[in-house]
């Protein structure tokens, strides 16, 4: 509150009126008071919303989460319970809860390295010195991943579809059984992997491309004068130079992968028989189908621990591989 | 007319009436308004469809984000839910135009009561029976429904053995609730006991249709693979893929529609078979309803709109326009609706209804039964094991309702 | 020959991987083109028996698609327009312009990234309606003015313009805000394009939000329209597609005219430390 009101004033100051910044002369910056500086004012503007539409919001779920917040309590909030642990306490005892657990760890631990090592494969061969149509292919492989999921969703919903789509046309004429991709519970995740792998692997393909360019070609120059092949250049050059390329690729996909949701939502609801439940998901249906806030809120939390944790090991692995290889 | 302002601006003028309707419905009620427009230039209707995979949920985060219509459609399981919350007015008939409650079939006008008080005009009954392929039937040596339940299984084993592998006796969606359930209520099964204060899942009566619904899948007579395997139902209807259709109402306009004109007299409709000696087995009394949002600032002008579609005139029309069978009496006596064979299963299925319980879980509790079934039918889980594991779930759902009740005995 | 060999095998895989990556989004066109029904044969067809536009027609005459596009449209520059101008203001001066707790606050915001947003949207929506901002554009708006990606973005890429034009400019005795406008936004506009596209196209393709805060039809985006159309419509496989193809051409054709900057963007910002 304090701050708003010199605030004010130092707006006039320092970022509105030039003028008065000029009085400042020469170097304004560094000697005005750390508060009034026009860094602080500059930054302002965007931290406030992320403060009152992020942070805040954020805080309010993990209250959220400790009370039995539900459509009897939006009817009348005297039949709010607060409840401490026991969201929590019924997330561990809820089969459901385990199921989505389940399936969105399959979807990370299978899907993550199959679209990180799409996008490598792709990144490999655009990177290849002869290679001309650079440009095309780099577009082309692109264009999933700015196309709207909703969309696509839909396309691959009746691609899949076992007996008019396209994919089980192709299986049959390759010689395999049809299966029912989005019907049994068995293929439903594989199928949104495929889709998600198709949508996604683009982005991590340019900036994989990026990190390989990046790696001196003098190096490869060497290798090859030393009569290293070509598995060997990547054995022993690629791969480490594009380690913390590769990192950084990983995380960000396993973040953004635990976040399952737009896709078994407008492809399978999360069904056949929960197969395709996440926790994203599942944290939707209790919050906004059914107006569970306080479970649901239970869920998102429990999500953020583990994509906390899974984050904290990928960085404590990625460290022990570091050092003993120097 | 896009805003520049953004939200601050509202959509409505003051005197229009804002009304969400479902689907179909959605797309046709306004061909019913000039009409009323003509008796009440002062009202202005403006119809929204929602789909209806989404329109419970979306009528909740109306309420909820403060932006109800004046008008809607509902269907009559979800009224408990939205009757706790105060999101609908009381109808009060005497305030109504020309609304004679005794018109109603009582079955379907007892779903819109709660606790004494009638909260929503049924618009229609949505009670769910046998469509089925008469050709078919006959190929495999029928020439009438079946009337029981083990006449039934007995023709769909002949459906089955006469089309081969790639054809079904039967097609029962997964993603509904509904044909578990009715069968349960055939049996004679309390879905809740104790004031509905617990699950009865694990009952004799619910066990055995359960047990009943889930051979059908097991025995391959209807897919189990899941709604996925249908793309089309009408193409599929049409092509043979299957005998025997589970649905509603809103299926005979749709059929008549889609169906190829060569196919029109090969379908027909019959009531559900019964697991015991009595016939028409029973059947859900379900429905859509009209309801006035309790906020509403157009309460006359929405009270005269569902007045008007309530009419038996305009429910006459209504069918006419979307298959939709009438929940008062008078419109059955039309024309239009005598003179329709297949519409007349659904009058003898009328006297045999029972609704489902009428708290505001209901819903949320209809769809573990859903999710339950469905992992039955692919052998997730014993029929055993999903039983005990919906009425676990449904304990926890009822926690609040029976802290609730405790509490009002309490003071 | 065996460089031969390389080139034919390399070109082959490369020509199977833009099949594959092509084929669901041409299937897609070509399907919206067929007549009702033709999308759902057996065995499947690749082309349209003859090409037919009433599936467009459809949707703009009877479905109120154009309408869709037009919040879309609006909503996405919206947020655009007012995204990049925050987070460039915020990114230069994490960059750039030291005032108190200025590290401790960023790295503050890095170590929110991990949080997911899901977390958040519950209570957004019950502030945003005890706001009256349900049911509005300024609801989708709002939330959607400042992200700290944008911010990690614009910082990254502000920090290799030299002090010294910087500190020229004050001497010359321009104001920080003339600075930030004619130095400090001409010198960015690599990023800003990107962070431009980047903010558009997440916008577009935004589904879970809008689909929460918008409940009245004439506020509806693409993708919730066509999620609806879906509900509602699912037995028209033609006239999905065609809705598909509406809600998607609009991004491809934004991001091949300015790929260049987009993927150059995406590639500095992340190969930066």
């Amino acid at each position: 509150m304090q701050r708003d009101q010199t605030g004010d004033r130092s707006r006039e100051s320092g970022v509105e009126g030039s003028n008065a910044a000029d009085a400042h002369l020469p170097s304004p910056v560094s000697r005005l008071p750390s508060s009034l500086r026009p860094g602080f004012w500059f930054a302002l503007p965007a931290l406030a919303v992320i403060a009152a539409f992020f942070v805040v919001p954020v805080a309010a779920a993990l209250l959220l989460s400790f009370t039995d917040f539900d459509i009897y309590a939006i009817a009348d909030v005297r039949t709010l319970r607060l409840t401490w642990g026991a969201n929590y306490v019924r997330l561990i005892h809820d089969p459901r809860f385990w199921t989505a657990l389940k399936n969105t760890a399959y979807f990370v631990v299978v899907g993550g390295p199959l679209s990180v090592a799409t996008s490598l494969a792709a990144a490999m061969l655009l990177n290849t010195r002869m290679l001309r149509f650079k440009g095309f292919f780099r577009t082309v492989f692109f264009l999933p991943v700015v196309t709207t999921l909703v969309a696509v969703a839909v396309v691959w919903r009746y691609l899949y579809h076992p007996r008019f789509g396209l994919l089980n046309y192709g299986l049959a004429w390759l010689g395999f059984q049809p299966v029912d991709w989005l019907g049994d519970p068995r293929w439903a995740m594989p199928a949104i992997i495929l889709m998600a792998v198709w949508k996604n692997f683009g982005f991590n393909m340019i900036i994989l491309i990026a990190g390989l360019q990046s790696i001196p070609e003098r190096y490869y120059e060497a290798a090859r004068l030393d009569g290293a092949g070509g598995a060997r250049q990547f054995r022993y050059i690629t791969l480490p130079l594009l380690a913390p390329t590769f990192f950084f690729v990983t995380i960000m996909t396993m973040i953004g992968y635990f976040q399952l949701f737009a896709e078994p939502y407008v492809m399978t609801q999360g069904g056949p028989a929960d197969a395709t439940l996440s926790l994203v998901l599942l944290m939707y249906e209790e919050g906004f189908r059914w107006w569970n806030l306080g479970f649901a809120t239970a869920v998102a939390f429990a999500l953020f621990a583990i994509i906390l944790t899974a984050t904290l090991l990928q960085f404590g692995v990625s460290r022990l591989r570091a050092q003993p290889g120097g | 007319m896009l805003s520049t302002t953004g939200g601050c601006e509202r959509h409505k003028p003051d005197a229009t009436v804002e009304m969400w309707a479902m689907g179909r419905e959605g797309e046709v009620v306004e061909r019913l308004l000039p009409e009323l427009y003509r008796r009440h230039p002062e009202i202005q209707v403006r119809v929204q469809q929602i789909p209806w995979s989404a329109a419970h949920e979306k009528l909740l985060t109306a309420f909820v984000g403060d932006s109800m219509p004046d008008v809607f459609q509902l269907g009559n399981t979800w009224l408990p839910e939205l009757v706790a919350l105060g999101a609908v007015g009381a109808i009060e008939p005497q305030v109504m135009d020309g609304l004679d409650l005794d018109d109603y079939f009582p079955g379907i006008l007892d779903t819109n009561r709660i606790d004494g008080s009638l909260w929503a005009l049924p618009w229609y009954v949505d009670t769910r029976l046998l469509f089925y392929r008469s050709d078919l039937l006959a190929e495999a040596g029928y020439t009438n429904p079946p009337r029981s339940w083990d006449a039934w299984m007995e023709m769909m084993h002949a459906i089955k053995q006469h089309g081969g592998s790639d054809h079904y006796a039967a097609f029962l969606p997964l993603r509904e609730w509904q044909t578990p359930v009715i069968l349960a209520l055939q049996r004679g099964a309390e879905l809740l006991r104790e004031h509905d204060q617990h699950g009865n899942f694990e009952g004799e009566p619910f066990r055995a249709a359960f047990n009943f619904y889930v051979e059908l899948f097991r025995r391959g007579l209807a897919p189990a693979s899941g709604d996925s395997q249908v793309a089309n139902v009408y193409s599929d209807f049409a092509a043979g893929y299957f005998t025997f259709y589970v649905t509603g109402p809103w299926n005979l306009g749709e059929l008549q529609a889609r169906l190829p004109a060569g196919l029109n007299d090969r379908w027909t409709t019959a009531p559900m078979p019964s697991p015991n000696d009595t016939y028409p087995g029973i059947s859900l009394a379900g429905g859509s309803s009209l309801a006035v949002f309790r906020g509403t600032r157009h309460e006359a002008s929405a009270r005269q709109l569902i007045a008007f579609l309530s009419e038996p005139a305009q429910q006459v029309e209504f069918y006419r326009l979307t298959g939709d069978l009438p929940a008062r009496r008078t419109a059955w006596e039309s024309d239009a609706l005598r003179q329709n064979t297949r519409a007349q299963a659904f009058r003898e299925q009328l006297q045999a209804l029972r609704s489902t319980p009428k708290i505001p879980e209901w819903e949320r509790i209809a769809d573990k039964i859903m999710l339950y079934a469905e992992r039955a039918v692919r052998g997730d889980l014993t029929v055993d094991a999903a039983l005990a594991a919906l009425d676990a779930d449904v304990e926890v759902i009822l926690e609040k309702r029976r802290w609730l009740l405790r509490r009002r005995d309490e003071g | 020959m065996k460089r031969a060999l390389q080139t034919t095998l390399l070109y082959g895989l490369l020509c199977v991987g833009v099949v594959l990556t092509l084929l669901p989004l041409l299937w897609m066109v070509s399907a919206s083109l067929m007549p009702s029904g033709e999308a759902n044969a057996i065995p499947p067809r690749l082309l349209p028996s003859h090409v037919t536009f009433e599936h467009y027609r459809d949707l703009f005459t009877r479905l109120n698609l154009g309408r869709y596009t037009l919040n879309s449209v609006y909503l996405a520059t919206t947020i655009t327009s007012i995204a990049v101008l925050l987070n460039a203001m915020a990114g230069y001066a994490f960059a750039k312009l030291p005032f108190r707790g200025r590290d401790r606050t960023f790295q503050l915001l890095l170590a929110a990234l991990v949080i997911p947003g899901q977390v958040s949207t519950l209570p957004l929506f019950l502030m945003l309606k005890g706001f009256g901002l349900v049911n509005t554009y300024w609801g989708v708006v709002i939330p959607g003015m400042a992200s700290i990606f944008g911010i990690f973005l614009v910082r990254q890429y502000a920090q290799s313009i030299p002090d010294s034009i910087l500190d020229a400019a004050r001497i010359d005795g321009a104001g920080e805000l003339r600075i930030f406008r004619s130095f400090v936004l001409v010198l960015c506009l690599p990023v800003l394009v990107t962070l431009g596209i980047f903010t558009f196209l997440g916008v577009w393709n935004d589904f879970l939000w809008p689909l929460i805060v918008l409940t009245d039809r004439d506020l509806y985006t693409l993708p919730v329209a066509l999620a609806n159309l879906v509900g509602e419509h699912v037995q028209d496989t033609e006239l999905m597609m065609a809705g598909a193809v509406l809600t998607v051409l609009p991004v491809l054709v934004l991001f091949v005219a300015l790929q260049r900057y987009y993927l150059a963007g995406i590639m500095a910002g992340s190969v930066k430390e």
